[in-house]
């Protein structure tokens, strides 16, 4: 870890705005090993961030990073994947950020299949803001705004990317950590819309209040909880109960929304070897 | 400056008088006026009251709207109910008698009423080419614009599958209109 | 290519936007359809793909400002246009691009307001939107033509105001305007004056993407070109690194009011008419103003003293012309298609001249007449 602060942090970013027992860092970590194991430019790299305490990492990495408004990370990536496509786009959003407020840009930043990768930290709760509930937050949960337990039904967040046309989803924990690593090498890899969920702990806003104060606790409960992908499928209905499945929960092959545009302006009259290069 | 000549083009959705207008204007540009064109419709593609204004020379930057047409066209009932009265002393109104069976006669205005979307739907078989009849008998007429500019301004903004009859149709109306009389 | 030569043609408003922007060297384009601006997303999904542009339609007008945005920081000259409940929604974003420097242009066509309103009616309720629409404090450039020749070249200059003041733009116009069709002279791109973004020549380790230039611009380099560094819409130091300094803070949004207001002299545009000898000033711009025109004119002929004054940069709002204005005239009377928005603009730097608010909002054009009645009543 040292060394990788040394090379992908910004000088003074420290300390860091995370609580302790916080996942999100780990996360930061499992993004950064992938990006060093795959000796990947600082230069070409670009980090988008939406509104919350996961996509505050944004600030603090070595990268070209955007921190933008809540919700909408997606749609300034989109924007920023269009104008420069040669560069490698990372979109950090929170749990609250990728499904509520920005629920909509998620669909169809997946239907377009953008050339993405789309990393969820999915804490369960609104951190920045004390621990409010989200879409994410498991049925039953007590938070600052659902004291007396959500009744609300969780949302299954990477089937709606699947359903929406991502080509690439995946699910890990913050505890499995190189499970992380290896699923982002592998949403790279994925030329399109890649998506990956990362259930983490908020020991401050979520854990306190639902009688897993520990973070140690909340870690042993991802362990305990994820199964991987393959295993769960064959899991007798009665046993998959608080299990959830990790690893890559579905794959295809598309063309992204880049390799669309060109056919299209091409068949429009384009040179596109001479791509934006001025008019007339 | 060039006198200013306003002319409303009216009817319903789908009769084609925005094209009109547009053609009209396109014209004016190839005679070397200056002009304004604007239009009023309802929030429907089709069948809603539908109208063009158009207005040919005057200053730039001056009022782009028309409360007293010069020129008057009508293709519906309901167009002439709302514009007859109000166009301006010494004027001239064309009536689609195809549509419009109830006028007044203004003093001090030059009327025709004329069978246009008839003259469209039998000589070409196409109602929808009313506009160009209209537009045929309008310069003709009005003599506001010379025809070989109006011409060259349905060249251009007519699809090409449908030019030849377009012209038929300016020639029709210019026909109709040619050997009609002021009523 | 051919050459190809300036010649006359008849352009709807809209549409001279869209050619506009494109001559300006604009190759992004993110929008949602709207009435009454829809003509211009039309116009650059054709004009874009051909040139190797982008034109992506978005899933609504949040994104589109957002992706606009993303393009913006990528490099391209970009652009977005919509109408009053589109604009609404791309508030939040405006107060980042502002925020965070990066240049863009938004276009809005206003119809007649609250709410859905009347889509296809003309309307100016969006002046004070265009001012204030995003929160906190914040420069703004709106710029509102009234004509068809006007949109072109008022498009051109709000691209080109956007790049070198690193800030969004609002091009301001009404349905009238925006619809109308004229006769339009376009003049060939080497008679255009178009603005470039300023480049970074070199890699420097001290480098300070926020340190403000000349005239308190800073010259940020486009993402992905070797400087990196962190774009936010929160409070940040020279670096781009959030901050919660009370100094910081100050320095930073003091310094977004004043490259703004401390060169409005560049950006201040307006127009008059009769206005040597005027007793009685009608203000009005976009479509009203030529209302305001004709019904001078119609009182000159009667022989009342009137004359007109017309904004065409309405923010930074031309004050010192009011204030001058005012000395001489006896009486202002504010024509537009609102309960009077500008109106308390004028009047806050007309002194004690007397301002007389002539508002409309029932979706209709003022009419020469109704503005010559209310020259007719002031000055008997």
């Amino acid at each position: 870890m040292p060394e990788l602060i040394m090379d992908y942090f910004r000088p003074g970013s420290l300390p860091h705005m995370w609580c302790p027992g916080c996942g999100t860092g780990i996360v930061l970590q499992s993004f950064l090993r992938t990006v060093q194991r795959m000796g990947l430019s600082r230069d070409e790299v670009v980090v988008v961030g939406g509104i919350g305490c996961s996509a505050r990492a944004v600030s603090y990495i070595d990268f070209n990073t955007v921190h933008t408004t809540h919700g909408r990370a997606l749609a300034f990536a989109t924007g920023i994947k269009l104008a420069r496509p040669d560069l490698l786009v990372f979109v950090l959003m929170g749990d609250g950020d990728a499904s509520a407020i920005g629920g909509n840009h998620l669909i169809h930043a997946a239907r377009r299949n953008m050339d993405l990768n789309v990393l969820v930290i999915n804490n369960s709760v609104y951190g920045m803001t004390g621990g409010q509930c989200s879409p994410l937050t498991p049925a039953g949960s007590k938070t600052a705004t659902s004291p007396y337990g959500s009744m609300e039904r969780q949302l299954n967040l990477t089937g709606l990317a699947e359903a929406a046309g991502a080509t690439f989803v995946a699910r890990s924990t913050a505890y499995h950590s190189r499970l992380t690593s290896d699923l982002i090498e592998q949403g790279i890899a994925n030329k399109g819309f890649s998506f990956i969920e990362v259930i983490s702990q908020c020991p401050t806003g979520f854990g306190r209040k639902n009688k897993m104060a520990d973070p140690a606790a909340m870690l042993q409960w991802q362990k305990q909880s994820a199964l991987p992908a393959e295993k769960f499928i064959d899991l007798p209905p009665g046993d998959a109960k608080g299990k959830f499945p990790i690893g890559v929960l579905y794959k295809n092959q598309a063309p992204d929304f880049m390799e669309m545009y060109l056919g299209m302006s091409s068949r429009a009259g384009c040179d596109n070897d001479n791509r934006g290069k001025g008019n007339e | 400056m060039n006198e200013r000549v306003e002319i409303i083009l009216s009817g319903s959705g789908g009769q084609g008088m925005i094209l009109a207008g547009i053609i009209l204007a396109d014209a004016a540009i190839r005679e070397g006026k200056s002009v304004v064109q604007s239009q009023s419709y309802g929030p429907e593609a089709r069948g809603g009251a539908s109208r063009a204004e158009v207005i040919i020379g005057g200053e730039e930057l001056d009022y782009p709207k028309i409360s007293n047409p010069d020129i008057l066209l009508a293709m519906s009932q309901q167009a002439s109910d709302k514009f007859l009265h109000r166009v301006k002393k010494g004027g001239l109104v064309i009536l689609d008698s195809s549509y419009v069976a109830d006028f007044p006669r203004p003093d001090g205005v030059r009327l025709y009423s004329i069978p246009i979307s008839d003259t469209a739907r039998d000589g070409l078989g196409k109602e929808m080419m009313a506009n160009m009849v209209a537009l045929g008998a309008l310069i003709q007429v009005s003599g506001v614009i010379g025809r070989d500019n109006v011409q060259k301004a349905v060249e251009e903004r007519v699809p090409s599958g449908s030019l030849e009859k377009n012209i038929l149709a300016l020639e029709l109306g210019r026909k109709l209109a040619k050997n009609s009389d002021i009523l | 290519m051919a050459r190809v030569v300036p010649m006359a043609r008849l352009m709807q408003g809209n549409e001279a936007v869209a050619e506009a922007a494109v001559s300006a060297g604009v190759m992004f384009y993110a929008g949602y359809p709207i009435t009454p601006s829809t003509e211009i997303a039309e116009h650059m999904a054709k004009r874009l793909p051909p040139l190797g542009g982008i034109f992506i339609q978005m899933e609504d007008e949040i994104s589109s400002i957002a992706a606009v945005i993303g393009a913006s920081l990528g490099g391209m000259k970009a652009i977005t246009a919509t109408s009053g409940p589109g604009f609404s929604l791309m508030q939040e974003n405006i107060g980042y691009a502002v925020m965070a420097e990066v240049p863009c242009v938004i276009v809005n066509v206003m119809r007649l307001g609250p709410s859905t309103g009347m889509p296809t009616a003309p309307g100016q309720g969006d002046v004070m939107q265009a001012r204030w629409g995003t929160h906190g404090d914040h420069p703004v450039i709106a710029l509102c033509p009234s004509s068809v020749t006007e949109a072109h070249d008022l498009t051109v200059k709000a691209v080109n105001l956007a790049e070198k003041f690193r800030t969004p733009v609002i091009l301001l116009l009404d349905e009238v305007v925006a619809h109308l069709r004229e006769r339009i002279v376009i003049p060939s791109r080497e008679n255009m004056e178009i603005v470039e973004r300023k480049k970074i020549p070199e890699e420097n380790g001290s480098f300070l993407p926020y340190r403000p230039e000349a005239g308190g611009v800073p010259a940020i380099p486009d993402i992905g070109r070797g400087f990196r560094f962190n774009v936010t819409g929160l409070v940040h130091d020279q670096r781009g690194i959030p901050s919660n300094d009370p100094g910081v803070a100050a320095d930073l949004i003091s310094r977004l009011l004043g490259k703004v207001n401390n060169n409005a002299g560049e950006i201040y545009t307006s127009d008059g008419y009769m206005l040597e000898d005027a007793e009685i000033v009608v203000v009005a711009y976009g479509s009203v103003a030529r209302s305001a025109r004709r019904a001078v004119k119609e009182a000159r002929a009667e022989g009342i003293p009137a004359g007109m004054w017309r904004p065409v940069s309405l923010w930074p709002f031309p004050a010192g012309e009011i204030r001058e204005l005012s000395r001489r005239v006896r009486c202002i009377i504010v024509a537009e298609m609102n309960a009077g928005q500008l109106a308390g603009e004028v009047e806050r730097h007309a002194g004690g001249c007397p301002v007389v608010s002539l508002g409309k909002v029932s979706g209709e054009l003022i009419s020469p007449l109704e503005i010559f009645r209310r020259i007719k009543e002031v000055f008997s």
